[in-house]
């Protein structure tokens, strides 16, 4: 099993409980905005901490309430592309593509990576220069190349043209079926949800 | 162009304001990290206590800090005991008054710096695989240096003008503790003293216009690539 998780989490007044149990591939989490979907992909990167249950990921506990397990977000490995690109805009491109940069067994290769993304020309930019679906695959690049044990997407499609979203949309089809990443992609869009998804959890 | 009894005070200035501002620097971003980030009790009082030296009369500065720094009083005696040095009448002593009084200065303009940072980039760089003090080094500290440029050259300025803490604390000794502003007020109160008082206000004037110039060319260059997320 890919995604195990099973949180709960009291967040000012509401209430965010969700749970997860998927195989391989793509697991939508589907549901209209203001339901906390991007809270649980926080906790399942580590950048909120649940206030009980489980995150396992691959049969690995990243959080387990009951064993007072809670790794800090850089040792769970995730590839979290967010909402809002969030390059650093201090660094170039190249820089930005880089700074999670890790070797090991299942990295992906850098210049693959760039080519797969169309990212050759960008390099030498500075994030401010780029155009919204640019930085989204510098964004998506960046956690690609961090060598991650699972993708997080969290609405990766939002605020994107026609031609952007389709562009977009099938690059993460390749990343599903290229690369054996589990990916658990957040979304308030049931087109995108049905095309994209191995399987839908609603929250 | 100037005479060495001039140079000797301009260079008196500068090395009583660097060290000032070097030494109290470390202090400074600690202060305005814990004001910025922290979350304890007190918090409110602690920020009162850095913004003293703005508010309070710079005589009753310089007086608490002769009273600390006596050979009998509470550090005085701490720094005669371990090492056998004591400021009083001495440019350390003025370099103690002049980084007492930038530090509010300095603490303020880090403290915006560090609140400007966008906490969103920091989760960022976590997720990617840099610990806390990665992301600190590569992260939070670029993005708040333009901030910490400017405390640095506003508490540059302000340790340059110190006065009356310095006078108070150290009193005006010619060569040792004299710097711009003492001897500017020394030469006011001798006859015949005003070629002098005006050479040495427009050396002041100089020195905290390029101050103020270098900073902006230098905050410029840090926040070049910034601005937009």
């Amino acid at each position: 099993m890919s995604f195990d998780v099973h949180i709960a989490k009291r967040l000012g007044e509401t209430e965010i409980a969700c749970r997860i149990e998927s195989g391989d591939g793509l697991t939508v989490l589907f549901g209209p905005s203001g339901v906390g979907k991007t809270s649980v992909l926080n906790m399942v990167a580590g950048l909120i901490e649940p206030d009980r249950g489980h995150v396992r990921v691959g049969g690995e506990a990243l959080f387990e309430a009951a064993l007072g397990v809670d790794l800090p977000p850089e040792q769970r490995r995730a590839g979290y592309v967010f909402q809002e690109p969030r390059l650093f805009p201090h660094r170039r491109v190249r820089a930005n593509l880089l700074y999670g940069w890790r070797a090991g067994a299942g990295a992906i290769d850098v210049d693959d990576t760039i080519a797969l993304l169309g990212l050759a020309g960008l390099l030498d930019r500075w994030p401010r220069t780029l155009s919204g679906g640019e930085a989204r695959r510098v964004a998506i690049g960046r956690a690609l190349l961090s060598n991650p044990r699972f993708l997080l997407l969290d609405e990766p499609l939002s605020s994107l043209d026609r031609a952007r979203r389709e562009e977009i949309m099938g690059l993460i089809e390749r990343l599903r079926d290229e690369l054996a990443l589990p990916i658990l992609m957040v979304t308030h869009d049931r087109g995108e949800a049905e095309r994209l998804a191995t399987r839908i959890v609603e929250i | 162009m100037l005479t060495a009894e001039e140079w000797g005070i301009v260079a008196l200035s500068l090395k009583v304001g660097g060290v000032a501002v070097l030494v109290s620097l470390p202090l400074a971003f600690g202060l305005a990290w814990l004001l910025a980030r922290g979350r304890f009790p007190g918090k409110v009082l602690l920020d009162a206590l850095v913004h003293l030296p703005l508010v309070v009369p710079p005589v009753v500065t310089g007086w608490l800090l002769l009273l600390a720094f006596a050979p009998a009083g509470p550090i005085g005696s701490w720094l005669a005991s371990w090492f056998g040095v004591s400021v009083l009448f001495r440019w350390t002593g003025a370099a103690v008054a002049a980084g007492v009084m930038a530090l509010p200065l300095m603490v303020r303009a880090i403290r915006l710096s560090i609140e400007s940072v966008d906490r969103r980039l920091e989760q960022a760089a976590r997720t990617l695989g840099a610990g806390r003090w990665r992301t600190f080094r590569t992260v939070t500290l670029p993005l708040s240096l333009p901030g910490v440029i400017a405390g640095v050259v506003l508490g540059f300025a302000r340790a340059l003008g110190e006065f009356g803490a310095t006078i108070t604390f150290v009193s005006n000794v010619p060569g040792e503790t004299q710097t711009l502003p003492l001897a500017i007020y020394a030469a006011l109160q001798t006859p015949g003293g005003e070629a002098l008082v005006l050479r040495l206000a427009g050396i002041s004037v100089l020195l905290s216009l390029a101050a103020l110039i270098v900073s902006e060319l230098l905050a410029r260059r840090a926040g070049r690539g910034l601005h937009v997320l």
